[in-house]
């Protein structure tokens, strides 16, 4: 039946709906956006959910710390409760991951249509730029980057965007380079329209599908980055509960109390692994085409 | 084949000296400076001002950039290391030589004493790591690949997306809870100390496997891909159809033609290994170059990141060099 209504579709020349449209037809996909939003769901409820303060220290609970009544997944090395931290710091995490990758994309996009579009010295200056940051070491670029310019939200943000930026620049020139001779690009310059109306309404909606894709890999891929500045001790400052931050604390304590390194580094898995199943099932999508 | 490496050589050269520049430029950035490094946190405010003078740190950046490349390719003498600042710095080697990449002010010694003992531990855990990779992921990846859709290559592709979603300190502190915490076979540190209680060997057991469980998740997706589309070609339809056993259709058709692609990407691995060595020399306490790379960006030691960050460009862009090589040589067709 639906086979019948998508060819029905396509014989009278309208678009297949499109590739998130088409996700729950993907198993993996689904698993993957499934895991997301368990902790998308719970950083939003964060402040509603009856937690106790993340930064709270219950010094009577240290000399037990394992999971107890009041505190289900026992507590940090500090005595500060490990669940109520872990959702406050995947609320940390789903706040500067993708407002990192979206800052990333607007640059990245922009020198990626510049570069496509203008040819010429435009191009040649962007991609040698792009070529330098893109033959670092990620991680080695990261830790002089925030070492430097010192942890902070903000500055992580910075430097996933200094890091990535280059790399989408070269997936957008590449894609504008095939679309902009185009028979709707042609169609756009007969009636006028000026470069940026060109660039942005008719290249870049043409870019998407690659996209989409490429963004939850980077959305895994920076969630794999925050979690490791925080480890490196690069990440938000102390109190913020930042789940590299406490695996790092709680590694020196792995062989009494290991379920402090391992709540959090299980949160961080799940979480990755949400991105990546999602930005796999995506893939699958767009190659069945 | 010859012009064509010299050009790229060149552009490799070009590079590492654009990003050293930047590298230069972010390290402005850092509160302190050489001098203040170099003197310590009880100096008097007085005693800094006049290394800083001494030391000419007024001067405006390019200027003390081409001083440093001065330094390195032995034109100049290390101003830090001038025996009438009397602050006993002194490269047992000469004054000027080329290569000299200066005076370390986090170890209080010559760069050149600190970074090549730490890049051989490294390149022994990368080594071992590559060992690792390269094998398991092909099995992988191939496996995987032969029946793109079956129920192991399923099995085989989630197991590689798992092990691409676990960081390595996540891994770290996993495989330590099982086979240090729970099962107490292995030692949960690595100072490579043939005295610390466990052999050499079992010390570099858990960091190996953290490296390469990690990116061998990632190759082995590239190879399957690369696998899964050469089966769907039409000349391995052929060989098929002509009655050849499964096997040989795998070993002697499919295979060469699927293991170019991953070629290339199994030797921009040696990138994110880099990266990674970083992260796994921090979770074992591994004495090795990604360690004191982070130890010296804390710090502020410029001539240290300067150093580590052109080794580790160095290795990165010359095994890219390598791999596009390598890829002509395979492929006749990118060859024109």
């Amino acid at each position: 039946m639906s086979g019948l209504l998508v060819s029905a579709a396509e014989s009278a020349g309208r678009p297949r709906p499109g590739l998130l449209r088409r996700l729950p037809r993907s198993g993996v996909a689904m698993v993957g956006l499934a895991l997301v939003l368990f902790w998308v769901v719970l950083a939003l409820l964060a402040p509603v959910l009856p937690l106790a303060d993340p930064n709270a220290q219950d010094y009577l609970a240290m000399a037990h710390p394992g999971s107890s009544a009041k505190h289900w997944l026992g507590v940090d090395p500090l005595g500060r409760d490990m669940l109520s931290r872990l959702i406050w710091g995947g609320r940390t995490v789903l706040a500067v991951a993708p407002t990192a990758v979206l800052a990333a994309y607007a640059a990245g996009i922009a020198m990626g249509l510049l570069a496509g579009y203008y040819r010429g010295w435009v191009d040649v200056a962007i991609s040698r730029i792009s070529d330098v940051i893109l033959s670092f070491p990620v991680v080695v670029l990261y830790v002089i980057l925030i070492a430097n310019i010192g942890p902070s939200a903000l500055n992580i943000v910075v430097a996933v965007v200094l890091a990535s930026a280059p790399g989408i620049a070269r997936i957008v020139r590449g894609l504008t380079l095939s679309l902009i001779h185009q028979e709707f690009v042609a169609a756009a310059y007969l009636r006028r329209e000026t470069d940026l109306f060109v660039m942005l309404i008719e290249v870049l909606p043409n870019c998407r599908a690659p996209l989409i894709t490429d963004f939850c890999l980077r959305l895994g891929y920076t969630t794999i980055t925050i979690g490791t500045l925080g480890f490196l001790g690069l990440g938000l400052p102390p109190p913020a509960p930042d789940w590299g931050g406490m695996v790092k604390q709680a590694t020196s304590m792995i062989t009494v109390f290991p379920h402090m390194a391992l709540y959090p580094a299980i949160a961080i898995v799940t979480l990755i692994l949400g991105f990546n199943l999602l930005a796999d099932g995506l893939t699958e999508l767009s190659q069945a085409d | 084949m010859t012009r064509y490496i010299l050009r790229r050589t060149l552009e490799m050269l070009v590079t590492l000296l654009v990003a050293s520049f930047l590298v230069f430029v972010v390290t402005e950035f850092s509160p302190g400076n050489v001098a203040r490094k170099t003197l310590g946190a009880f100096a008097l405010q007085e005693q800094v001002d006049l290394l800083y003078k001494k030391l000419h740190l007024n001067d405006p950046l390019l200027v003390r950039y081409v001083r440093w490349v001065g330094v390195l390719t032995g034109i100049e003498a290390d101003p830090l290391q001038d025996p009438a600042l009397g602050l006993g710095f002194k490269d047992p080697r000469r004054a000027r030589y080329f290569g000299n990449f200066g005076y370390s002010t986090l170890y209080k010694a010559p760069v050149n004493d600190v970074l090549w003992d730490r890049l051989g531990n490294t390149a022994l855990l990368a080594g071992l790591a590559f060992a690792v990779i390269v094998p398991l992921s092909l099995v992988l990846g191939v496996l995987a690949g032969m029946r793109a859709g079956s129920v192991l290559d399923r099995a085989l592709s989630t197991l590689a997306i798992v092990m691409t979603s676990i960081p390595e300190y996540a891994l770290g502190v996993l495989l330590v809870a099982v086979f240090v915490v729970a099962l107490g076979v292995l030692p949960g540190t690595s100072p490579l100390d043939p005295n610390a209680g466990w052999s050499i060997a079992a010390q570099l057991v858990l960091p190996v496997s953290v490296l390469a469980l990690y990116d061998a998740g990632y190759v082995a997706r590239i190879v399957r891909a690369s696998m899964a589309e050469v089966m769907a070609r039409p000349f391995v339809r052929t060989a098929v159809l002509k009655g050849l056993p499964r096997r040989q259709v795998i070993v002697n058709h499919a295979l060469r033609n699927a293991l170019i692609a991953p070629f290339t990407v199994i030797l921009l691995q040696i990138n994110w290994l880099i990266g990674g060595v970083v992260v796994t020399e921090l979770v074992f306490a591994y004495p090795g170059f990604g360690r004191m790379l982070l130890d010296a960006s804390l710090f502020g030691d410029v001539a240290l990141i300067e150093a580590a960050t052109l080794v580790a460009l160095f290795v990165a862009t010359a095994t890219q060099l390598l791999s596009d090589v390598g890829y002509r040589v395979l492929d006749p067709q990118a060859r024109r």
